[in-house]
């Protein structure tokens, strides 16, 4: 190999591992500066977990609460709302709460809840995320067993936010990862591990 | 043995022809790049030029990010710094690049335009190129008072209250003057959000127009170097200048050279000396503002003070405030007040080398003067030092007329 | 002529970074003593955080700190957290504030207790080292007591029960021109505390040392990644001065 020839392959070794270790530092240097857009300190706090009371709620009676700037349902479910859930499964999307996404492992289940007692579900449609209203009357006439009803395009959801076919909701109503802290008191926002 | 030819921005077939025939691609990267021929014989002086880019691009980008979570009002400006400081995810290090970035860009700039004096970089033909970077330097001061009003402690509350007052000076009209800047009958709320759109907006803008333009200007008449010589005029047949070699790869991986020790001096004060003695960012500053209590020593930050020990050492209000201006507009004449028939120092005579190098000491006697409060001897040093201030300017014409100069050589000066 | 000038310049700035540091030094006087903090003591920063929770936070709240950065670097549990420095918040990401209600505050002591998250980085520590060492008794004050660093303060001397009660000597010397300089002599211990000297200088520091902490949280950090840094950017350094030779071989 002439000097040339030589000079010209370190030369060119320098510049890759130049250019490469000018990579490595622009990648360094990124990520302050992508990881500062994440949920601040300040947003982990204002997002912690909200406690609901359980004691004062009569059997049918529904509280709403805010968590994470979303609107949570609590919803106390009396026999007669617990006995209808069955019967709507052949009118269900997703009866059997198969879309992994829209709850955690332990609502999973025919109630979709951790007690069969207290329904805990967001208040976002999951069609374009409109706050569905209480429908709990029960109207045979119309086929309708109760459960929720979204104003914005008529989509509807069973006694366990479990969506109807036929309506522009694709899923069921998300379930957000909650846990019993006594048996009067819901922490909505943890499901394991101290407060 | 073969000159290296960068094989950047050889025409070619494909995408490069695709976009060279809608946009002249090529052609910029080859006018200012791969076939802009600069001396070789630049030295590190030459370096700060592309720092103050470097200084800028970080302002600019950790400016962004900061904007994102500060907030312009009164009442929560000072908790969103701390915000940050604390909260957000590495927003510590987002400010501190920032507050050391704004001291680091007047170390940079000041170096920039003291290699311009060194070598008569301002001369003809390049006057242009010298009143554009001292309109880069004036926005640039505007552009770090306001910004150093919107952490809203103590010293950005009463060094801006106090420079502010300064315009009321001006006969006639300073009074209305001084409340159309502050949008108020006293400095607040409204004066830190107006502050906050000159910082964020205006000012930036400003900034970024006038480097693209400042460097148009140099890339039509070529740089200088240190020799003052004009390389332009022995070319080979090609159309290459004698002493010059193209931009890149030469001067681009030389200046990486300097642009890392930059970093490594910047990350230095960054991550072990952010507040660099109180220098940096300021102790008082770490006080929320407080209109009715004034702190024991207001100075502004370390980059203003040359020209505030000239103001304070005049003792009439509207003379102080005519001279402080002067000081700052004074270089803006250097092409003219100039009369030596050399650039570079390197051929000039004993009298502009004594008078630069009095300047030199003069510049950082004013610093440290105006860092000092206005008591006893001080105040006599700092009027001496503001008459040899003027005095460097004022009698240029003559002793750079007087001066012997020596013979200017053909070709540069280069050692390997 | 331009190595001279160089070397000059560089001598000139270096002079003017060690004579311009004398400038930047906050009020006190010669009297001050250095406050020796040690900022990655955590055992010391765990004393601190106990001592301002018990005698500070009573009166003066530290709003942007949060228990859970303190929980942090002082190796606490969350248990340990919340059972020792908890008093009058319920979550560990809660940020330290007082019960007293600065209405109050500023009634009962005329002006409402400064909060202390930047406190040493403001004053410096050296400042609140000796503010706390420097109470005295002055029969003139409201509280009874005065400080040698911040006369007239509106603090009482909370530590008392621990320093005990010091009295001040003042040299008062009449100078040719009628004016009257005072000079601090030192201080006399009246009565004793529970602590001695050594004692009382050991939990001052320690709260300082907390102080001064929580005035900066990420400093410990800041510098350990600073070196990182420094070593990242020694090695491009390197590389592109071998790169730029190569390149420069020709001209």
């Amino acid at each position: 190999m002439t000097e040339d020839d030589l000079d010209r392959n370190r030369r060119h070794f320098l510049t890759v591992a130049t250019v490469a270790t000018g990579a490595v530092g622009a990648g360094f240097v990124a990520v302050p500066f992508i990881s500062s857009l994440k949920p601040s300190a300040r947003a982990q706090a204002l997002g912690a977990p909200v406690e609901v009371p359980l004691g004062s709620m009569q059997p049918g009676e529904m509280v709403r609460v805010l968590w994470r700037g979303k609107l949570v349902f609590v919803l106390r479910r009396d026999e007669k709302m617990l006995a209808s859930l069955p019967d709507a499964t052949d009118q269900l999307r997703d009866p059997d709460s198969e879309v992994v996404e829209q709850q955690p492992d332990y609502a999973a289940n025919a109630t979709r809840s951790l007690k069969p007692e207290y329904l805990v579900v967001e208040g976002s449609c999951t069609h374009l995320g409109c706050a569905p209203l209480e429908d709990f009357e029960v109207r045979p006439a119309e086929g309708w067993g109760g459960g929720f009803f979204c104003p914005c395009h008529g989509s509807k959801f069973d006694f366990a936010g479990r969506v109807f076919k036929g309506v522009p909701a694709p899923t069921n109503l998300r379930v957000p990862p909650h846990r019993f802290v006594r048996d009067d008191l819901i922490l909505i926002g943890q499901d394991t591990g101290a407060a | 043995m073969a000159r290296i030819e960068a094989e950047v921005g050889k025409p070619q077939g494909g995408l490069m022809k695709w976009i060279d025939d809608r946009f002249p691609f090529t052609k910029t990267m080859e006018h200012h790049v791969t076939k802009y021929y600069a001396s070789k014989n630049f030295n590190w002086w030459y370096v700060f030029g592309v720092l103050a880019f470097v200084v800028l691009a970080i302002q600019l980008l950790t400016g962004i990010f900061l904007t994102m979570n500060y907030k312009p009002s009164a009442a929560e400006a000072f908790a969103s710094v701390e915000y940050i400081m604390r909260d957000v995810e590495w927003g510590w290090l987002i400010r501190y690049m920032h507050s050391t970035g704004a001291s680091f860009f007047f170390i940079v700039v000041y170096l920039h335009m003291f290699r311009a004096m060194l070598y008569g970089s301002y001369k003809k033909p390049r006057e242009l190129i010298w009143l554009i970077g001292m309109l880069i330097f004036l926005v640039l001061m505007a552009e770090a008072f306001a910004g150093y009003l919107l952490p809203w402690g103590q010293m950005s509350y009463w060094g801006a209250q106090v420079i502010i007052s300064l315009f009321g000076a001006i006969p006639v009209v300073g009074d209305a003057l001084v409340e159309i800047i502050r949008g108020d009958y006293a400095i607040s709320d409204i004066t830190l959000n107006r502050f906050f759109a000159l910082h964020v907006i205006v000012l930036p803008l400003a900034l970024i127009g006038l480097v693209f333009v400042h460097i148009v200007a140099l890339h039509e008449v070529g740089s200088n170097n240190p020799d003052g010589i004009d390389i332009k005029k022995l070319k080979d047949e090609s159309g290459k200048p004698l002493d010059g070699i193209a931009f890149h790869p030469y001067h681009t991986s030389k200046d990486l050279v300097g642009i890392i020790v930059f970093l490594m001096i910047f990350s230095a004060v960054v991550f072990f000396a952010p507040e660099m003695g109180g220098y940096f960012l300021e102790h008082a500053n770490f006080e929320p503002a407080n209109m009715t209590a004034t702190p024991e020593h207001i100075a502004p930050v370390w980059y203003f003070t040359p020209y505030y020990a000239i103001l304070r050492a005049v003792p009439d209000k509207l003379w102080g405030f005519i001279l402080f201006v002067a000081a700052v507009l004074l270089p803006v004449f250097l092409p003219w007040l100039d009369r030596s028939r050399v650039r570079s120092i390197r051929y000039r005579g004993w009298m502009y080398k004594s008078a630069l190098t009095v300047f030199v000491i003069t510049f950082f006697a004013l610093l440290l003067l105006g860092l000092a409060p206005a008591e006893g001897a001080y105040v006599m040093l700092a009027r001496i030092f503001s008459v040899l201030y003027f005095a460097f300017f004022l009698l240029m014409p003559f002793y750079t007329a007087m001066d012997k100069t020596k013979p200017v050589p053909d070709r540069v000066v280069y050692h390997d | 002529m331009t190595k001279l000038k160089k070397f000059a310049s560089l001598m000139a700035l270096g002079a003017c970074f060690v004579t311009a540091q004398g400038y930047a030094a906050g009020g006190g006087g010669s009297h001050m003593k250095p406050a020796d903090i040690d900022p990655d003591n955590v055992a010391s920063l765990q004393r601190g955080a106990r001592n301002f929770m018990n005698y500070c936070s009573g009166c003066h709240s530290a709003q942007y700190v949060r228990y859970n950065t303190i929980g942090k670097t002082l190796n606490l549990s969350e248990e340990q957290l919340t059972d020792n420095l908890m008093f009058n918040a319920d979550k560990t990401f809660e940020t330290i504030q007082t019960a007293m209600p600065a209405a109050d505050g500023a009634r009962w002591y005329g002006k409402t207790p400064p909060d202390l998250s930047l406190m040493a980085r403001a004053r410096g520590a050296d400042y609140v080292y000796n503010f706390l060492k420097g109470f005295y008794v002055s029969e003139a004050s409201p509280t009874g007591v005065d400080n040698l660093v911040l006369a007239g303060t509106s603090m009482p001397h909370v530590l008392w029960e621990l320093q005990g009660y010091q009295a001040v000597n003042f040299d008062k010397h009449e100078n040719e021109d009628g004016s009257v300089t005072t000079t601090f002599e030192g201080f006399e211990q009246l009565s004793a505390g529970s602590m001695d000297a050594e004692e009382y200088d050991d939990f001052v520091r320690d709260t300082v040392n907390f102080l001064a902490y929580i005035a900066e949280p990420i400093r410990s950090e800041r510098r350990k990644l600073g070196v990182w840094v420094i070593m990242f950017l020694i090695f491009f350094f390197i590389l592109s001065t071998q790169l730029k030779k190569q390149i420069w071989k020709d001209v």
